[in-house]
């Protein structure tokens, strides 16, 4: 059976299309927009949480999100073993609904930052990075204002023993803790990352090495 | 009934916000701050609550959505 992706959208998700192209016109797979109101995941193998600013990030980013009628259902995937990525926003909606733990607060320079980055991967934990290689280098770009990744020491020495830190950032933009871009969870099903995947996986954009991510969850499936 | 909520970040998370405002007093020469920090204010109208009931709804919303445990404290006055 074809795998099938659904790509959540709350009122204010910005990068949904960006990320159906890319996973539709780029790797062939069939993907879905699922809005937020509805209840039911069971049709899709996958589920992506596009970037954005879901709710106008009113209250705190990811907050009101957290509690959509579909979030039931990414919560249920996710303990099914489904992949589950989010990206940006969706990373930040992850942490609210606490699949993943910690915060992400203003950028340490409290602007909005906007430009390409260079990540290093971390760990082969993750379905998203199974397929990568330990020191491989990405270029990708980031666009947040708040991804400055937060945690207590247990919560930090916890990602650090588990392996759970999948991405640092080269040279740290926003003040993240340990220059931490990207996590998983325990099963390694769940991502967030603050770097946008799908915004670099055709040559016309400037790098292609967000392929790699998509290929590592495609592989694993 | 009404609810007063104040929202902060807790000890030692960056605040930029505050941190930027206090040197912008220092700069046009007020003097005697130690540091600031800028936080939210939420106000909460109820109506035929006993006092109870609504520190009882202000304390769960607190808990359930206004506030991420992982950043911020909250405290909160119910004002009759």
């Amino acid at each position: 059976m074809k795998t099938k992706i659904a790509v959540i959208v709350f009122p204010g998700s910005n990068c949904d299309h960006d990320a159906y192209y890319v996973l539709n016109k780029v790797f062939g797979v069939d993907v879905g927009f699922v809005w937020h109101k509805e209840t039911n995941l069971d049709d899709y193998d996958a589920v992506l949480i596009p970037g954005g600013f879901s709710y106008g990030d009113y209250l705190r980013t990811g907050a009101i999100a957290r509690f959509s009628p579909i979030m039931e259902s990414v919560i249920q995937s996710s303990k099914n073993g489904k992949p589950i990525i989010g990206i940006c926003n969706g990373f930040q909606i992850l942490l609210e609904c606490e699949l993943l733990p910690g915060a992400l607060i203003n950028n340490s320079e409290i602007k909005f930052l906007s430009k390409s980055v260079t990540l290093e991967v971390i760990s082969k934990k993750s379905i998203f990075s199974n397929k990568l290689d330990i020191g491989e280098k990405m270029k990708m770009p980031i666009a947040h204002r708040q991804g400055n990744y937060i945690a207590d020491k247990n919560v930090l020495n916890d990602l650090t023993d588990q392996d759970r830190i999948i991405f640092k950032y080269n040279q740290n933009p926003n003040g993240s803790m340990l220059d931490i871009a990207g996590i998983c969870n325990e099963k390694g099903n769940v991502l967030g990352m603050m770097p946008h995947p799908e915004r670099a996986c055709e040559n016309i954009l400037g790098s292609i090495d967000g392929r790699r991510i998509f290929e590592s969850m495609l592989g694993s499936m | 009934m009404k609810a007063k909520v104040y929202i902060k970040y807790k000890e030692g998370i960056l605040d930029p916000q505050g941190k930027v405002t206090s040197n912008a007093l220092k700069s046009i020469g007020v003097k005697g701050i130690d540091s600031l920090t800028i936080g939210k204010y939420i106000e909460i109208d109820f109506d035929n609550l006993t006092k109870e009931e609504a520190d009882k709804i202000t304390n769960e919303s607190c808990k359930k959505l206004l506030v991420n445990p992982n950043t911020q404290t909250y405290t909160y006055k119910i004002i009759s």
